[in-house]
């Protein structure tokens, strides 16, 4: 994964597949601290003790076709070498918090990315459930996207129409230059 | 600012176009992996490649969705196109630069792209 909205896509697929009617995602950018925080929270099926404690492993799967997951283990390799950590908390029946702490201005934290591509990939991918909030800030400046609020005012049009994709486009794309204005400016260098 | 008030102009402007959708068993299925494997291979800037040509041609009959991992991870990203009362149709090592190709010659014209195909790439025994 070579960059931080390339791990949400993949890490949201779990809260998808545990069934969650919710998934929040936040990255709050904390420059006093040198600190980036990356947050995804569900309320799906959650995990057992026994498996929370395996699931950091590239051999734990709940696929059953074959025994190996990366997902997790990869979001944990990039968030150790960029000076931080992963940490899990799930209960069964509540869901799932999944937080990945990186070094700010660290060498090694992977870029931004596409965030905009990834929240417009995974609504339109599950139009109907989950819903998906998505919270960015540094310090006072904010950004908040809720498909809760966007289906009120949408009523029985769905989130994957065409125009209503081009309005998140242009949401998401303002709200990450306002709340994360230090990560958007960024050019990132594996691409060039 | 965007606002959450554009959104239910969209609503008014949507639903007096609803009778000109087509019907429910008209319904194109295209279908990207998106497991851990496909998004690692650049499943995200395809799927997003098909909404924009999706929107670019005015096409709405065509209903965009995702599944996992199905175990053939070398040959990610992967797409399923599903034509009504056709056979699915499997590309391989798909790209943004070849979804406008599968749009207009498969899904448009009921073409599909061979050279594209999974059983084209196992033919070649890649």
């Amino acid at each position: 994964m070579r960059d931080l909205s390339l791990h949400i896509l993949d890490l949201a697929q779990n809260s998808v597949r545990a069934g969650a009617s919710l998934v929040e995602i936040s990255l709050l950018a904390d420059p006093d601290a040198d600190r980036l925080t990356v947050t995804l929270r569900d309320d799906g099926c959650g995990m057992p003790p026994d498996l929370l404690a395996r699931v950091t492993s590239p051999f734990t799967t709940t696929r059953t076709t074959r025994g190996i997951g990366l997902g997790i283990p990869l979001f944990q390799e990039n968030a150790e070498l960029a000076g931080g950590g992963v940490r899990i908390v799930s209960e069964v029946g509540r869901g799932t918090t999944v937080t990945g702490d990186f070094g700010l201005r660290h060498v090694d934290r992977p870029p931004l990315g596409d965030i905009a591509g990834t929240v417009i990939t995974l609504v339109v991918t599950t139009p109907l459930t989950p819903d998906y909030v998505l919270c960015l800030a540094t310090g006072e400046r904010r950004y908040t996207f809720d498909t809760r609020e966007m289906r009120a005012a949408l009523v029985t049009v769905g989130l994957d129409a065409p125009e209503v994709v081009a309005w998140m486009r242009e949401s998401l794309r303002e709200g990450i230059a306002e709340a994360l204005p230090g990560l958007a400016a960024e050019v990132d260098v594996t691409r060039l | 600012m965007k606002t959450i008030a554009e959104l239910e102009a969209i609503r008014q402007r949507t639903l007096e176009q609803v009778g000109m959708r087509k019907e429910k068993d008209d319904v194109v299925r295209v279908v990207v992996g998106m497991a851990t494997c496909g998004i690692a291979a650049g499943a995200r800037p395809v799927m997003l490649a098909f909404l924009e040509e999706l929107q670019k041609r005015g096409i709405s009959h065509v209903q965009v969705s995702q599944t996992g991992c199905i175990g053939m991870c070398r040959l990610e990203p992967m797409v399923d196109v599903m034509l009504p009362g056709k056979d699915k149709v499997t590309y391989v090592r798909m790209s943004p630069e070849k979804v406008s190709r599968v749009v207009a010659e498969h899904i448009v014209n009921g073409r599909p792209v061979e050279e594209y195909t999974v059983t084209f790439a196992e033919k070649q025994g890649q």
